[in-house]
């Protein structure tokens, strides 16, 4: 009874708070109220029983993409200023939305009852993958090949950043610079959260094998600890044609894909694992994509290169 | 109403906001937020889906999880290279539009 | 036992919801930007540090403990430092206007 009162408060305020991002005029608060709802978003992924979602809309979805958002809207704020469309054109556009939302919502009530599941299936041969975390095998062992075209987006998406850089600046360095007020708390700040925050990625990584967490979560933070390092300007920007850059992004697919190539010729086909080492080799995996996503989000949320003078 | 049908329905509400200002908000940095907003929408869908599947002990049938999962690292890639695309058009042309919103057209984008 | 540890979790718990709920009260009364911070990083550090003590009165592992201890802790550093970092932000875009 109590918890169902939590999750209307819950869903009146994540539905308030959709309403407010979407009408609100300054951009900034639709931004801050965008890094609130993900953030309220993550305690409904823990009702939901997904935890693992639960860290990664904390990490990815309310923590980077904030970040980005945030950038952009500062950077954003003396764009031209906009005309609003016109009335008709909103109401018209208010009816078809609200149709697609009530359909939706009578698609909720028709949904097959008792539900159809593959948990019994995931939980059966979980024994033979060495993990004991559902969603890790599901991403690691049952739709392996899922996680690796993920990994691949990721880089491709870095690329297409990157592509975007000054023309003539090439390789440059990404468009991270310390802010003008870096003082003492800041440094104070990069000197001693990154010790526990690198240790918090490796053991969400490390654990995600046999409780919530994983590869995704641990190398966000990891990421987000390396940017924190770069804009306290404790370390420089790296440029982006470095040997130890290029090679660590790409070290995680790279490993990947020759351990599916592998298990084409022992276990009979692409991204097949040898029962007795399919939890080394999954762990291996883990572990190299790890860093890549650290490297991949970290350059991501780091932007195109610009040329030196810009402020 | 159970607790996942009640996601549910949030699920829905925030789709149809998400969509509306996708549709309405001419600024391309509010056309974003309002993508992952959509986007959320589309992501609660899922974890529904993903609690009505409860069975074999787990709390919730862990495939539509996973799924989630590789979402929103893909739409987290989508919302980035829209942003560098978005400031690299600001510092070209000064604007954060697409297409010319200065006259009667409306939702022109 | 049970029932009087219980009865602890639910007051410190209720107390902490407290701090949080007054924070809000200040974030939305309060004038200025500057005055709203400082509401707002008191309260939450208090009220999160309620919270904790609530839940510590649940466990009964060690390990569990230590990692509520380090939320605290971790939580109250980065929202400090960040607190500062506002502040002094607010303080220079006066400064300039």
């Amino acid at each position: 009874m109590m918890s169902f009162t939590f999750d209307t408060a819950a869903a009146l305020l994540i539905v308030a708070m959709g309403g407010w991002i979407v009408i609100v005029p300054d951009v900034t608060r639709a931004v801050i109220g965008f890094i609130v709802y993900g953030l309220m978003l993550t305690i409904v992924w823990v009702r939901l029983s997904a935890v693992d979602v639960a860290l990664t809309e904390a990490a990815i979805g309310g923590g980077l993409t904030g970040m980005l958002l945030i950038n952009a809207a500062g950077r954003l704020r003396s764009a031209r200023p906009v005309l609003r469309t016109d009335a008709p054109v909103r109401f018209i556009a208010a009816l078809l939305c609200a149709a697609v939302s009530v359909s939706l919502a009578a698609v909720i009530f028709m949904l097959p009852s008792p539900a159809p599941s593959l948990a019994p299936l995931a939980v059966e041969n979980l024994q033979q993958t060495g993990l004991g975390n559902p969603v890790a095998a599901v991403l690691f062992a049952y739709r392996a090949l899922d996680t690796l075209l993920e990994k691949v987006v990721l880089l491709l998406a870095l690329l297409s950043v990157w592509s975007l850089a000054t023309v003539g600046f090439w390789p440059g360095l990404p468009g991270l610079r310390p802010p003008a007020l870096a003082g003492s708390t800041l440094d104070f700040l990069a000197r001693h959260l990154p010790p526990y925050g690198i240790i918090f990625g490796v053991y969400m990584c490390w654990n995600g094998a046999s409780e919530p967490g994983g590869a995704f979560q641990g190398g966000t933070v990891i990421a987000a600890m390396w940017l924190l390092v770069m804009i306290a300007g404790m370390r420089r920007v790296p440029s982006i044609d470095e040997a130890w850059l290029r090679r660590s992004l790409v070290a995680g697919p790279a490993i990947f894909v020759v351990i599916g190539f592998a298990g084409m010729m022992v276990a009979g086909s692409f991204l097949a694992y040898p029962p007795d080492h399919a939890k080394l080799l999954i762990v291996v995996i883990e572990v190299a994509l790890t860093l890549s996503i650290a490297a991949v989000l970290g350059l991501l949320a780091a932007g195109p290169p610009v040329p030196e003078s810009r402020p | 109403m159970s607790g996942e049908a009640l996601f549910g329905l949030v699920g829905a509400a925030v789709i149809g906001i998400g969509l509306f200002g996708l549709v309405t908000n001419a600024d391309a940095l509010r056309k974003l937020l309002a993508f992952n907003v959509l986007s959320s929408g589309v992501f609660l869908f899922f974890g529904v889906v993903a609690r009505r599947g409860a069975a074999a002990g787990l709390g919730g049938d862990p495939v539509p999880q996973a799924l989630v999962i590789t979402a929103i690292v893909v739409a987290f890639a989508a919302t980035a290279m829209a942003i560098a695309l978005l400031t690299r058009l600001f510092d070209r042309t000064g604007s954060a539009t697409l297409g010319d919103s200065s006259t009667d057209e409306g939702g022109d984008a | 036992m049970t029932v009087v540890l219980d009865a602890l979790t639910v007051a410190a718990v209720v107390i902490g919801a407290l701090f949080f709920m007054a924070g809000t009260v200040g974030l939305l009364r309060f004038p200025d930007a500057l005055t709203r911070l400082h509401a707002l990083t008191k309260v939450d550090n208090l009220g999160l540090g309620f919270i904790v003590a609530g839940l510590l009165l649940q466990t009964g592992e060690l390990l569990v403990a230590l990692k509520l201890a380090g939320v605290w802790l971790f939580v109250q550093l980065s929202a400090g430092i960040v607190a500062q970092l506002v502040a002094q932000a607010i303080v220079q875009s006066r400064r300039r206007s």
